[in-house]
């Protein structure tokens, strides 16, 4: 927003000199001020509607349908009908893990139904999470460090690094599809006979192999991008103080790579929390690989209110973590470099 | 100085939430049917669309491009869709919830008929729309019929046929017993005896459903109710665990979709195989194909006699938002016309839902495998006709996948599988 607001303060100076016949056909200095504000807020107008259009009318209209119960059927006619409003009850039955009960109410879910799913899948999520992003970050930080570094041909690294994040990430899970198949390339390699999709741990090892595979390049780039800002006097001057190499990293890299690694570890973990494609192609959700994501899909084709309320609770959830990360990344900005920072603007 | 700081993940939050409730958007009403929809337009005649999946085998426009041919004032436009079952459902879905009068003559998938059907999406067939369908296989009309009333026309069959390695086993087995017994004969040969696709998928509904129904079970009653809790349900699926705990499906088969499983039977590791059609053609011409004349097939094996396969296949149904109905009707009697199912055939390797073109010596040449798909199809068991078909194929793969891993016993597979069901048909 900062940036938009930019050229006025530029143009501050010009209008403080003699008036120079280019500008506006003899415009007051109030109104200019004001005719400029009129101006801004005309040319931010398509992007609010924009947004307003493609982010708050799809969140609230998914809020209100998820107060909505699914249409039922009518044993008479066999055809669906309104369901009516649900008040809570779609809230409370995936929570609850509660199912419409054949006799009418509700029972615990049986094993099977979506439903039953809910904890499960968010498990699911958050491990897929946490260990993809760690190991993103640490091997991320390890293709930074070497990429920051002055070398022949240190272009063509940086551009083959991102060969993978450049493939659609479809694309990529068919193709570690064949990589741990039965008798694909990783069981060859290894010697083994691990059946990659089919049992539970390798199944999640899988998907997270691909997906690290995927963003670590992602990761690499924007920590790349902290790096480079860190300005080599810094280095030279603490070589000169005596400084091991680790020490260097440790008192000079983290901390003044801090700011760009954590919003690459945020972004990292927003996206981590919606993973779809990968387990949804390499095992269709079996064997506890079912995210969150994966559960919407599924409950979208058999009843949207059901799934409003679901993807509205997982809103919520990624909502909560996102928060959670800029309260703890704001605060240590602030102690960190609050002093300096004030002191510079 | 906070608050951009602030604003950037919660911005970036919102558009994450964005992604997930588009999915749920446009959904809502729509649902109580339209009688009015379906008495407009019946006289209707004018310029309509076809929704089809993506033409793989290069029969749509040909056949469109005739049809357009003899009929100048009533052009038909092809509106192709993806390769995805799952998207051209979902794509279905969104324009039938927007009552787009474009989507006149749709392709649907036999699962998805009383799903579309019990919303009131699609035009029944009866009265003045009324179609013959004596002519054609019994199994295909019961996949189109919801509650007693033909929703579409079926169009193109499906049916699972056992493959067997000729050269090691003379004559095929017919009962999944004598079949069992013949494993000996894969162990002797250091190959796997028998798979179908037991991955957690679409795939494993069709193989779970055949083995209950081939043992006589079978997933929904008449009324539509599960009836899991038989004998014979039972026995079915017991067969395929047990054939996975003692190694006459490998496991590695628990991996498998059509293809994973027809490389096994290709590069020689497989005795058995059960496949849909595709399979015989790329089988037999492949040049990595380690079995070309060595293979041949069979009717499924059953209890005492032919399996049940499971159906697969599509029809083309008419959507009750159609202006142009009356047009709507012909094409769609024309797509199903001898003439037009003789040309898929043999232009494209579909299957035929004419019972007589399966006798036509002609097409018998062009696809030797015609006499015992028809055996099959005949024998088909349509999946389960139910408007909450996704939650049954939820609830059959989750379970039976849990069965066939041994996490769960057959019996709580069974009874889970029901408990399921009946949840889903209780509605919220």
């Amino acid at each position: 927003m900062a940036t938009e607001l930019g050229p006025t303060p530029v143009k501050a100076p010009a209008s403080g000199g003699t008036p120079v016949h280019h500008a506006p056909k003899g415009v007051g200095e109030d109104n200019k001020i004001l005719s400029q504000g009129r101006w801004a807020s005309w040319l931010l107008a398509p992007t609010i509607i924009a947004l307003a259009v493609v982010i708050v009318y799809p969140i609230i209209s998914a809020i209100v349908m998820s107060f909505q119960k699914d249409a039922g059927l009518d044993p008479a006619t066999g055809l669906f009908t309104a369901g009516g409003s649900a008040g809570l009850q779609n809230y409370v039955n995936w929570i609850a893990q509660q199912c419409a009960a054949p006799a009418g109410g509700t029972v615990a879910c049986p094993p099977g139904t979506l439903g039953g799913q809910f904890w499960s899948a968010t498990a699911t999520t958050f491990i897929f999470t946490v260990i993809t992003v760690t190991l993103e970050t640490v091997m991320g930080f390890w293709m930074a460090m070497i990429m920051a570094r002055t070398f022949k041909g240190r272009s063509l690294v940086r551009a083959a690094v991102l060969v993978p994040w450049a493939i659609p990430t479809a694309v990529t899970a068919q193709l570690w599809l064949f990589i741990f198949d039965f008798q694909g390339i990783a069981n060859k390699i290894f010697n083994a006979s691990i059946l990659w999709t089919g049992s539970e741990w390798p199944a999640r090892w899988a998907v997270i192999i691909a997906d690290t595979w995927k963003t670590t390049p992602f990761m690499a780039l924007l920590i790349l991008a902290g790096l480079q800002i860190i300005p080599a006097e810094v280095y030279e001057a603490a070589k000169v103080d005596g400084a091991s190499a680790w020490q260097r990293f440790r008192m000079i890299t983290l901390p003044l790579v801090k700011p760009a690694l954590m919003v690459a570890i945020l972004f990292r973990t927003l996206d981590a929390l919606r993973m779809f494609d990968l387990p949804y192609i390499l095992t269709g959700g079996a064997n506890n690989t079912t995210t969150l994501s994966i559960l919407v899909i599924n409950q979208v084709r058999q009843g949207f209110n059901a799934a409003a309320a679901l993807s509205t609770i997982t809103f919520f959830i990624i909502f909560l973590v996102a928060f959670i990360f800029v309260r703890f990344l704001g605060a240590n900005v602030v102690e960190q470099s609050g002093a300096s920072a004030k002191g510079k603007k | 100085m906070k608050t951009p700081k602030f604003l950037l993940p919660v911005a970036t939050a919102g558009i994450l939430a964005l992604t997930l409730s588009a999915c749920g958007g446009g959904g809502g009403g729509g649902t109580t049917a339209g009688g009015g929809d379906a008495e407009a337009g019946l006289d209707g005649r004018g310029p309509i669309t076809y929704v089809q999946g993506k033409d793989n085998n290069s029969v749509v426009r040909p056949m469109i491009a005739k049809w357009n041919a003899a009929h100048p004032n009533e052009k038909v436009t092809f509106k192709e869709q993806t390769d995805k079952a799952d998207q051209q459902h979902d794509d279905l879905v969104q324009h039938f919830q927007a009552k787009d009068p474009n989507y006149d003559v749709v392709s649907v998938d036999v699962v998805w008929t009383a799903e579309f059907a019990a919303k009131g999406w699609l035009q029944p067939l009866k009265d003045k729309v009324a179609i013959d369908t004596s002519a054609m296989l019994k199994p295909t009309v019961d996949a189109a019929t919801y509650k007693g009333t033909l929703y579409a026309t079926p169009k193109e069959s499906d049916g699972g046929m056992l493959y067997y390695r000729k050269d090691l086993v003379p004559t095929p087995p017919k009962t999944w017993d004598e079949m069992m017994q013949m494993c000996s004969i894969a162990k002797e040969n250091k190959i796997g005896c028998f798979s179908g696709q037991y991955k957690q998928y679409e795939g494993l509904t069709v193989n779970a459903s055949e083995a209950i129904n081939s043992a006589g079970g079978s997933v929904l009653d008449k009324d539509g109710k599960p009836s899991l809790n038989t004998p014979e349900a039972k026995a079915g699926l017991e067969n395929l665990v047990k054939a996975f705990s003692d190694g006459n499906i490998p496991k590695e088969a628990i991996t498998y979709q059509e293809e994973e499983s027809r490389r096994a039977f290709q590069t020689g590791n497989l005795l058995f195989l059960r496949n849909w059609p595709y399979a015989h053609s790329l089988m037999s011409s492949e040049g990595s194909s380690k079995v070309k004349d060595k293979f041949a097939v069979a009717p499924l094996p059953g209890k005492d006699g032919p399996g049940a396969s499971s159906l697969g296949g599509h029809s083309a149904g008419i959507s009750v938002y159609s202006k142009y109905k009356a047009t709507a009707v012909d094409f769609i009697k024309y797509i199903a016309s001898e003439e037009n199912q003789k040309f898929y055939a043999i232009q494209g390797s579909l299957a035929p839902v004419l019972s007589k073109l399966y006798d036509d010596a002609a097409l018998v040449k062009k696809l030797p495998y015609l006499p015992v798909l028809k055996t099959s199809i005949s024998n088909a068991v349509p999946r389960p006709v139910t408007p909450f078909y996704p939650a049954v194929t939820q609830a059959i793969q989750t379970n039976s996948y849990s069965a066939l891993k041994g996490e769960k016993s057959v019996d709580q597979a069974l009874s889970d599988m029901q408990k399921s069901i009946e949840s889903a048909g209780a509605g919220s």
